[in-house]
C-alpha cells in the first residue's frame, strides 16, 4: 500500500471496528431486553434481573475459560459433562469430609486434571480439538453416570448451598465471583505477556512457534484453566441445587460456546474481546430468562439455543469476510 | 460439469504475426477502494507476441491493473481486445477472450492430477457423462509437451515441484488457446536454471504470437526477456519505454522516483569471534551441515529451490527434530529441539514466507514487534504501556517502517514494511547474537530492499551475526561476506565472496 492511502485510512483501525461491533451487541441486547419487557413485565423487576444474572454466571464463569480456549485457536466441548462429574464428586468429598473448602479445592483439581487431559490430547497427541472434547465430553459423562449408578448425590451439610444462593450486599454470590474472575481475567488478557501470547497463536500459530513462542504448554495452561472454570461453575451449580447431578450441564458446553462466539470471538482464533463475549453470553442470560417467564416449554429451549449457535457462527463468518474485504481492500 | 469453460474459437496458435495490432487496449483505466485510488487513469497495451515488462514498487497498482484486464475487478475507462470493446466483467469472460492470469501463488488443485487441472470444469465426456480419460491424458500429454514438461499427465499436481506446476499453468493456459497469458512474478520460486527454461519457453510462445505480460521485481529479468517496459508509481503511469532504450539506472529511476546510485550498501566487515559453531547437525531434512559464523559476519547460503536452505533454519532453530550434530551459541550449546531456549539464548529467524510463518496479522504493528519481549517491558504485574511504546517507537524511526501509527494492523502495511517489522521484533529483543534471514527481500520492491540491506549492513557493523539464505545471485555476492552452497540438503560448498562470481556459485548448485 503506498504512503498516501495509508494516511487517508488512518482512522480505521481493527480497535474502532470491534468496538462498532460491540455497540451492535449492546443494541442487540436492549432491543432484546425491552420485546422481553412488553411481553412479561415481570422481566424488568430486581428480582428477576439478579435472577438473569445468576443464570448467567454459569455460563460466564465457564466462558471466560471458553474464551482464551477459543481465542487460541481451539475448543473445549466437555465443559458441560465436567460440571456434571465434578459436581458429584465435590459433594461426595463435601460428604465424606465435611469440609466446604475440602470439597471446593477437590473439584478445582478434578477440574484440572481434566484441562490437563484435554490439553495433552491436544498438543501432545495432536488430535483435532473438536475431536479429543467431544471424546473426553463423552468419557467424562459416563465416568459421572458410572461412578453415582446414574444417581444424584445430596449434600449432608446446607451451608454448602451458600456458594449457589447466598448474597453479597444485594448481590448473590456467583455474580460476585463472576465479576472478580471478569475483572482479573480482562486484565490478563489485555495486560500481561501471556494474554498477547493466546492471541498471538491464536492468530499465527506457526510465526508463534517461529518466534519462540512455547505454544504447547501454553495451550495446556489454557485447558487446565478452561476445565478449572468448568469446575467453579460445577460447584456453584451443585450447591445451587444442594446435590450433585450426574446429568446436570447437558448441552452446557453448545451455551458457553454459543454466547462466547456471539460475543465475537473468531472460531478461528485470535480475535475478540472478553468485554464483547460478556454481552454475548448477557443476550444468552436473558433469552433463556425470557423463554422460561413466557412459559414457553423447555424443548423450544432446546430449538433456540440450536438456532442461536447457528446464528452465531453464521455471524463470525461474516464478520470475518467482512474484515478480510476490508483488509483486502486497504492493502491492494 | 461439461463445458462451462467454452474454449475460444478464434486460434491464435497459427504463424507469428509479430506486428502491431494490440491485443489488449486499456484507456484511461481508474480503479477505486475505499479511501484508495489505486488505478488513477493509466493507459497500457499489450501487441501480439510481444513480452511487455508491467514493473512498480509495491502498491503501484500493478496487481490492480492484473486484475482489471482478467475481470476480477470492476473498472472505470476503456477495455479494448483486438480493437474492439470487451465487456469483461468476470473471470470467465476474460478467460473465454484468450486472457489467461498466472499468479504467483499458483492457482491449481494440489489432490487432483495435471490432467485434471487442465481440464479443470471442461472434463471431456460422453453424452450420457462418461469421462473419457484416455483422450484427456493424451491432451494433457500434448499441452506438456508444448511447454516442455516431462511428467505423467496421471501425476498429482500436489507432488509437482513449484516450477513444474508453473508450467503446468502455462500447458493450462495453452489448452485454452490463450493469446495472452499475464505472469505476475513467475520466477519468484525459481532457481536460475528454471528461469532459463520459462525464458525460453515464454520465447517460444511469444513466437506463435502469444502477447505476455511480465510482472516482476527483478530488473535483469526483464531486461533478459522483456520488449517493452511499462513503470507505474502510485497508480499512475510513469512511461512505456521500449527495454533497448533503458538502463538499470533509467529504470530504477522511474520506479522509484529518484537515483539509487547504490542498491547494495555492503561496507568492510569488523569480525569478532565465532558466534555461531554447527558441526554435523542432522534432520530429516538436512544432513551433517558444519559451519561457522563470526560475530557481525554475513554469511550467506546458496542453492537451488528444495536444496535445503529453509530447512536448514528450522534446524537452526530447533523447529524440527534434531537426530544428529550439536549448535554453539556464542559458547553455549544449544539443546536439540528447543526454539524458546534458542531463542532465550539470543538466536532469532525471520522466515521466508511472511505471511504464513512471519506476520500475525490480527495485531497491531506494535503487538507485532513486543511480542517476544514483553518479559522485557514488564512493570510489576502487566506490561508497561510507557516502556513498550517507548522501544516500539524507537524501532519504527530505527528501521524507518513506514506505518500510520503504531496501532496500524500490520496487515495493511506493504511487504517491505511488514518484512521490517519482524526484524524489529527480533531486534527489540536484549541480547540477540544471531540473526537468521530466510530471503530477506522476497516480494519486496526495490526501494524497500535497499532498505533492508542498509539494516543487515548496520546490524553485523554493530556486531550481529548474519545468516542469510537467499535465490537471488546478485544479492549474496553483495552483501555476504561467505557463502556456502547447499544441495540435496547437505553444504557442497564454500566461497569467499570476494572470490566467487555468479557462475562458479551456480556450477556447485547444480552438482
Amino acid at each position: 500500500m503506498n504512503k498516501k492511502s495509508e494516511g487517508k485510512r488512518n482512522g480505521f483501525s481493527l480497535g474502532e471496528l470491534l468496538s462498532g461491533e460491540q455497540a451492535s451487541l449492546v443494541i442487540a441486547l436492549a432491543v432484546l431486553c425491552i420485546i422481553a419487557t412488553i411481553l412479561t413485565p415481570v422481566f424488568l423487576t430486581s428480582t428477576n434481573i439478579m435472577n438473569v444474572l445468576r443464570q448467567t454466571s454459569l455460563i460466564a464463569i465457564a466462558g471466560i475459560g471458553m474464551v482464551q480456549i477459543i481465542l487460541m485457536g481451539e475448543i473445549d466441548l466437555s465443559v458441560g459433562s465436567t460440571q456434571a462429574l465434578v459436581g458429584v464428586f465435590s459433594v461426595w468429598v463435601l460428604n465424606a469430609t465435611g469440609s466446604i473448602p475440602l470439597a471446593f479445592v477437590a473439584g478445582l483439581a478434578l477440574g484440572a486434571l481434566v484441562g490437563l487431559m484435554n490439553g495433552l490430547l491436544v498438543t501432545k497427541a495432536k488430535i483435532n480439538s473438536l475431536i479429543a472434547t467431544l471424546g473426553t465430553m463423552a468419557i467424562i459423562r459416563g465416568v459421572a453416570f458410572v461412578s453415582t449408578g446414574a444417581v444424584s448425590i445430596q449434600a449432608k451439610i446446607v451451608e454448602f448451598e451458600t456458594l449457589g444462593t447466598g448474597y453479597i450486599g444485594p448481590f448473590p454470590i456467583p455474580v460476585v465471583m463472576t465479576l472478580i474472575l471478569f475483572a482479573i481475567f480482562y486484565y490478563i488478557l489485555h495486560h500481561t505477556a501471556f494474554g498477547r501470547y493466546i492471541y498471538a497463536i491464536g492468530g499465527n500459530v506457526n510465526a508463534a512457534r517461529l518466534s519462540g513462542l512455547p505454544v504447547e504448554r501454553l495451550k495446556i495452561i489454557v485447558y487446565v484453566m478452561g476445565s478449572a472454570f468448568a469446575a467453579i461453575s460445577a460447584m456453584v451449580l451443585a450447591a445451587r441445587m444442594s446435590s450433585g447431578q450426574p446429568n446436570a450441564g447437558l448441552g452446557f458446553e453448545l451455551q458457553v460456546v454459543a454466547a462466547v462466539i456471539l460475543g465475537g470471538i473468531s472460531l478461528t482464533g485470535g480475535v475478540g474481546t472478553l468485554t464483547g463475549a460478556f454481552i454475548g453470553m448477557l443476550i444468552l442470560g436473558v433469552l433463556n430468562n425470557a423463554l422460561i417467564l413466557l412459559n414457553v416449554s423447555s424443548f423450544y429451549h432446546e430449538i433456540a439455543r440450536g438456532a442461536v449457535i447457528i446464528l452465531a457462527v453464521y455471524l463470525d463468518g461474516t464478520r470475518r469476510r467482512n474484515l478480510q474485504k476490508k483488509l483486502i481492500k486497504a492493502t491492494e | 460439469m461439461d463445458t462451462s469453460i467454452p474454449t475460444p474459437t478464434t486460434s491464435v496458435r497459427n504463424p507469428a504475426t509479430v506486428g502491431d495490432a494490440p491485443v489488449i487496449e486499456l484507456k484511461k483505466i481508474h480503479k477505486k477502494f475505499p479511501g484508495v485510488h489505486a488505478l488513477k487513469g493509466v493507459d497500457f497495451d499489450l501487441r501480439r507476441g510481444e513480452v511487455h515488462a508491467l514493473m512498480g514498487e509495491n502498491g503501484a497498482g500493478k496487481s490492480t491493473l492484473i486484475k482489471v484486464m482478467a475481470g476480477v475487478y470492476d473498472f472505470d475507462g476503456e477495455y479494448l481486445i483486438n480493437g474492439e470493446t470487451a465487456r469483461i466483467n468476470k473471470p470467465l469472460d476474460a478467460i473465454q477472450h484468450g486472457i489467461s492470469v498466472i499468479y504467483q501463488e499458483l492457482n491449481l488443485v494440489q489432490d487432483l492430477s495435471i490432467a485434471e487441472n487442465i481440464f479443470f470444469g471442461r472434463l471431456l465426456t460422453t453424452k450420457t457423462g462418461r469421462v473419457l480419460w484416455s483422450t484427456i491424458y493424451e491432451k494433457t500429454a500434448e499441452y506438456l509437451a508444448d511447454v516442455g514438461l516431462k511428467v505423467d499427465p496421471r501425476e498429482k499436481v500436489r507432488r509437482l515441484s513449484v516450477s513444474s506446476r508453473q508450467l503446468v499453468e502455462i500447458a493450462k493456459s495453452l489448452s485454452l488457446n490463450a493469446q495472452v497469458i499475464i505472469m505476475d512474478e513467475p520466477t519468484s520460486a525459481l532457481c536460475p536454471q528454471e528461469i532459463e527454461n520459462l525464458f525460453r519457453l515464454i520465447e517460444r510462445l511469444k513466437a506463435r504470437g502469444v502477447g505476455i505480460v511480465y510482472v516482476s521485481h527483478k530488473l535483469d529479468e526483464v531486461f533478459a526477456v522483456a520488449d517493452r517496459v511499462t513503470v507505474f508509481r502510485d497508480g499512475e503511469l510513469v512511461g512505456t519505454k521500449p527495454t533497448k532504450a533503458l538502463t538499470t539506472e533509467s529504470l530504477i529511476s522511474m520506479m522509484v522516483g529518484r537515483e539509487l546510485s547504490a542498491l547494495l550498501p555492503k561496507t568492510a566487515p569488523v569480525l569478532g569471534e565465532n558466534v555461531l559453531d554447527v558441526k554435523g547437525l542432522t534432520t530429516e531434512k538436512v544432513t551433517r551441515i558444519s559451519f561457522q559464523v563470526r560475530k557481525g559476519e554475513i554469511v550467506g547460503f546458496a542453492g537451488l529451490m528444495g536444496a535445503g536452505r529453509t530447512e536448514l533454519t528450522r534446524a537452526l532453530m530447533g523447529l524440527d527434530r534434531r537426530t544428529a550434530g550439536s549448535i554453539m551459541l556464542d559458547g553455549t550449546e544449544l539443546p536439540p529441539n528447543d526454539p524458546v531456549k534458542a531463542r532465550d539464548l539470543g538466536m532469532g529467524l525471520v522466515p521466508e514466507d511472511r505471511k504464513l510463518d512471519g506476520i500475525f496479522p490480527d495485531l497491531s504493528v506494535k503487538h507485532n514487534i513486543s511480542l517476544i519481549s514483553l518479559r522485557e517491558l514488564r512493570k510489576r504485574f502487566g506490561i508497561s504501556k510507557t516502556l513498550e511504546n517507548e522501544a516500539v517507537d524507537d524501532m519504527i524511526k530505527r528501521l524507518s517502517i513506514r506505518t500510520p501509527s503504531s496501532k496500524q494492523l500490520i496487515a495493511k502495511l506493504s511487504g517491505g514494511n511488514q518484512q521490517k517489522v519482524i526484524l524489529a521484533r527480533w531486534l527489540i529483543k536484549k541480547g540477540m547474537k544471531l540473526l537468521i534471514i530466510d530471503e530477506p527481500t522476497r516480494g519486496i520492491d526495490v526501494g524497500a530492499k535497499a532498505e533492508i540491506y542498509k539494516i543487515m549492513d548496520k546490524l553485523a557493523h554493530e556486531g550481529m551475526a548474519i545468516v542469510m539464505m537467499s535465490s537471488e545471485m546478485p544479492e549474496l555476492l553483495g552483501m555476504c561476506d561467505r557463502i556456502y552452497v547447499m544441495a540435496g540438503g547437505g553444504i557442497t560448498n564454500e566461497f569467499k565472496a570476494s572470490e566467487a562470481t555468479q557462475e562458479t556459485i551456480l556450477s556447485s548448485c547444480i552438482d
